[in-house]
């Protein structure tokens, strides 16, 4: 346990110091890193701030002290100023982050409620028309693009029946209109993705010889689908969260952008449009280390849940 | 009664067909196919020239629509179906090369970290790893910002996208593979290890690789049109599916179809893509067919 622990650290380290090597590099791209500090019309820097940003960024020195004195600051939380806000790119990624927070979590709700429950019925249907209606909805989620998703169900419940708004924040952590419709844009594919996977599972333990025995014992349908399928068919969509995390933050990038949500994603729209290196790159690098420190955190629960993962 | 019966089963027959086999896939990849060469002469219209005067046309069935431009027009014009055909030869040109980049890429990788094993395959099967819990689709819109959109660059990115799986899939499979006699009969009789990575694994894992690149195309065409969408993907002015449902989204309270159209596009390439893999999968393994 331990061990898996300890491996798991260390290839979260490797992935973050990656993730750095990538960006310090191509800010290198161009030949003078400064040149990514100059807005987009040339303009937002003069000799002076040339001057600073070299001593600031060590470009006297190598290039290893160069990423050294670079990951130092970072570690330090200084990130850096955004040229278009001209903040602390920290300070400005600390103020978004609750949004894109409160938008992945109700996505994840949402995905995890409706896929999970689904995929059994599914399963428990096998064959008839539910199981064809559910398998559909799967398929569809994992085809369509979320993008367009979003601005048909906007065309939809917000511009032709005007029951709910188009986008924005609005107001409420939990209790929040507008978070309706995205949200749900959001959930869709980890739905889908939790649906087919929960249903294979639970047709696997279904086929196992234990359940077979406790059949053979007399032990009733719903005991038999709930108890013994259930119970052992929720680890493989448990181990599917990790990349359902990662689905949720890579499509609240366009999800927010469909819905002018005020978060992360949205921000680095912005920022690629603004040419705002600083900024994307924190964004970056912040989404990497909670990725990182999410897929830990879900790797220790799922060891915990199955114990024949610890000892192996 | 057998008439009867020989009467209905040549009734079933198209039936069972389209049952046993993709067929509508098939014929909505062929069409696509088909448009994406030969866009340029069954375009109705030129797809990147403005004709500002029949700015948001309505589909032909529309009271206002005109036969003209069966799907209508966009905010500048520019007729949606011909913006949809030109829109399949770029996709499917960026597409293509980007899925056999990355296949190719995660081929040899797979093959010869599964062969050989030892250190390069402790860094490969790292980097994989670490480049898989990492937020792939901001660090390819840091590279976009970086080097500028263009068509090179979007097939690099839409590459790196590709090829982890790749090596995954047949790196397992290789290593099954080595341990079978006629992999060490070949090393009796003193093949190299080129020879036998091409001529008695290759073939072994090539179904597998197949079936890889049909599914992976599906994933590689929806983060094509996302990064599009965005703005971070095929540069303008040449059409593409996901840069019309961004450009025109502003409007789609007044001209819902010039986002409709390319997205129900997407969506049928990317059904029949992953439909076509699941498929080629069962085909090849039935032994892999899902419950």
């Amino acid at each position: 346990m331990a061990r898996l622990i300890l491996r798991r650290i260390l290839l979260g380290l490797i992935a973050l110091i990656g993730a750095m090597l990538i960006l310090f590099f191509l800010a290198r791209a161009a030949g003078d890193p400064r040149y990514v500090f100059i807005g987009p019309e040339g303009k937002g820097i003069d000799p002076e701030t040339w001057e600073r940003l070299g001593r600031k960024l060590h470009l006297d020195k190598p290039v290893p002290v160069q990423f050294g004195f670079w990951v130092g600051s970072l570690l330090r939380g200084d990130f850096g100023d955004s040229i278009t806000l001209q903040r602390p790119v920290l300070q400005v990624i600390r103020e978004k982050a609750p949004n894109t927070i409160q938008l992945g979590m109700a996505a994840w709700v949402m995905g995890t409620l409706v896929g999970v429950p689904l995929g059994v019925f599914s399963a428990t249907n096998r064959g008839r028309f539910l199981d064809y209606l559910f398998r559909g909805f799967a398929f569809a989620g994992q085809a369509l693009p979320v993008f367009w998703v979003g601005i048909v169900l906007i065309f939809i419940f917000a511009a032709q029946l005007q029951w709910l708004p188009a986008g924005t924040r609005g107001e409420g952590f939990f209790i929040n209109k507008n978070l309706i419709l995205p949200a749900i844009t959001l959930a869709w594919l980890p739905a889908a993705a939790y649906l087919r996977i929960t249903r294979t599972a639970m047709l696997e333990t279904m086929e196992s010889e234990y359940v077979k025995f406790a059949r053979a014992k007399g032990v009733g349908t719903q005991t038999l689908w709930w108890k013994h399928g259930f119970r052992n068919a929720i680890i493989p969509p448990l181990t599917l969260s990790a990349f359902v995390l990662f689905g949720l933050m890579n499509g609240a990038v366009i999800i927010e952008t469909v819905f002018s949500w005020p978060g992360l994603g949205r921000l680095a729209i912005d920022a690629l449009w603004a040419s705002d290196f600083p900024l994307l790159a924190g964004i970056t690098i912040i989404f990497g280390a909670a990725f990182v420190v999410g897929i830990l955190l879900l790797d220790i629960v799922y060891a915990f849940l199955d114990p024949r993962i610890k000892y192996s | 009664m057998l008439a009867e019966n020989t009467i209905t089963y040549g009734l079933l027959r198209p039936l069972q067909f389209i049952r046993r086999y993709p067929v509508v896939p098939a014929v909505i990849i062929a069409l696509l196919i088909f448009a994406a060469i030969f866009a340029p002469w069954i375009e109705p219209h030129n797809p990147i020239k403005a004709d500002v005067l029949n700015r948001h046309t309505p589909p032909f069935w529309a009271e206002e629509g005109s036969a003209k431009f069966l799907l209508g027009t966009d905010a500048l014009g520019r007729d949606v179906l011909s913006r949809i055909i030109g829109g399949a030869r770029i996709t499917m040109m960026v597409v293509a090369a980007a899925v056999t980049a990355g296949v190719l890429l995660g081929t040899t990788l797979g093959l010869v970290t599964g062969y050989f094993g030892g250190l390069i395959d402790d860094i490969v099967m790292r980097v994989v790893d670490a480049w898989s819990i990492l937020p792939q689709l901001l660090i390819i819109i840091v590279i976009v910002l970086t080097f500028g959109q263009g068509l090179e660059i979007l097939i690099a990115v839409l590459a790196m996208l590709s090829w982890p799986g790749a090596v995954r899939l047949v790196r397992a499979e290789t290593l099954s593979l080595r341990s079978r006699e006629y992999v060490s009969l070949a090393k009796v009789a003193g093949a190299s290890h080129t020879r036998i990575l091409l001529r008695h694994i290759l073939p072994g894992v090539i179904n597998l690789v197949i079936v890889t690149a049909t599914l992976g195309t599906g994933t590689i065409i929806l983060a094509e049109a996302s990064l599009s969408f965005l703005g971070a993907g095929i540069p303008p002015p040449d059409p593409s599916w996901g840069k019309m449902v961004g450009d025109e989204r502003q409007y789609v309270g007044a001209a819902w179809w010039a986002t409709f159209f390319p997205g129900i596009a997407i969506a049928m390439v990317v059904m029949s893509g992953n439909f076509l893999g699941d498929w080629l999968r069962d085909h090849f393994d039935p032994t892999l067919r899902q419950l």
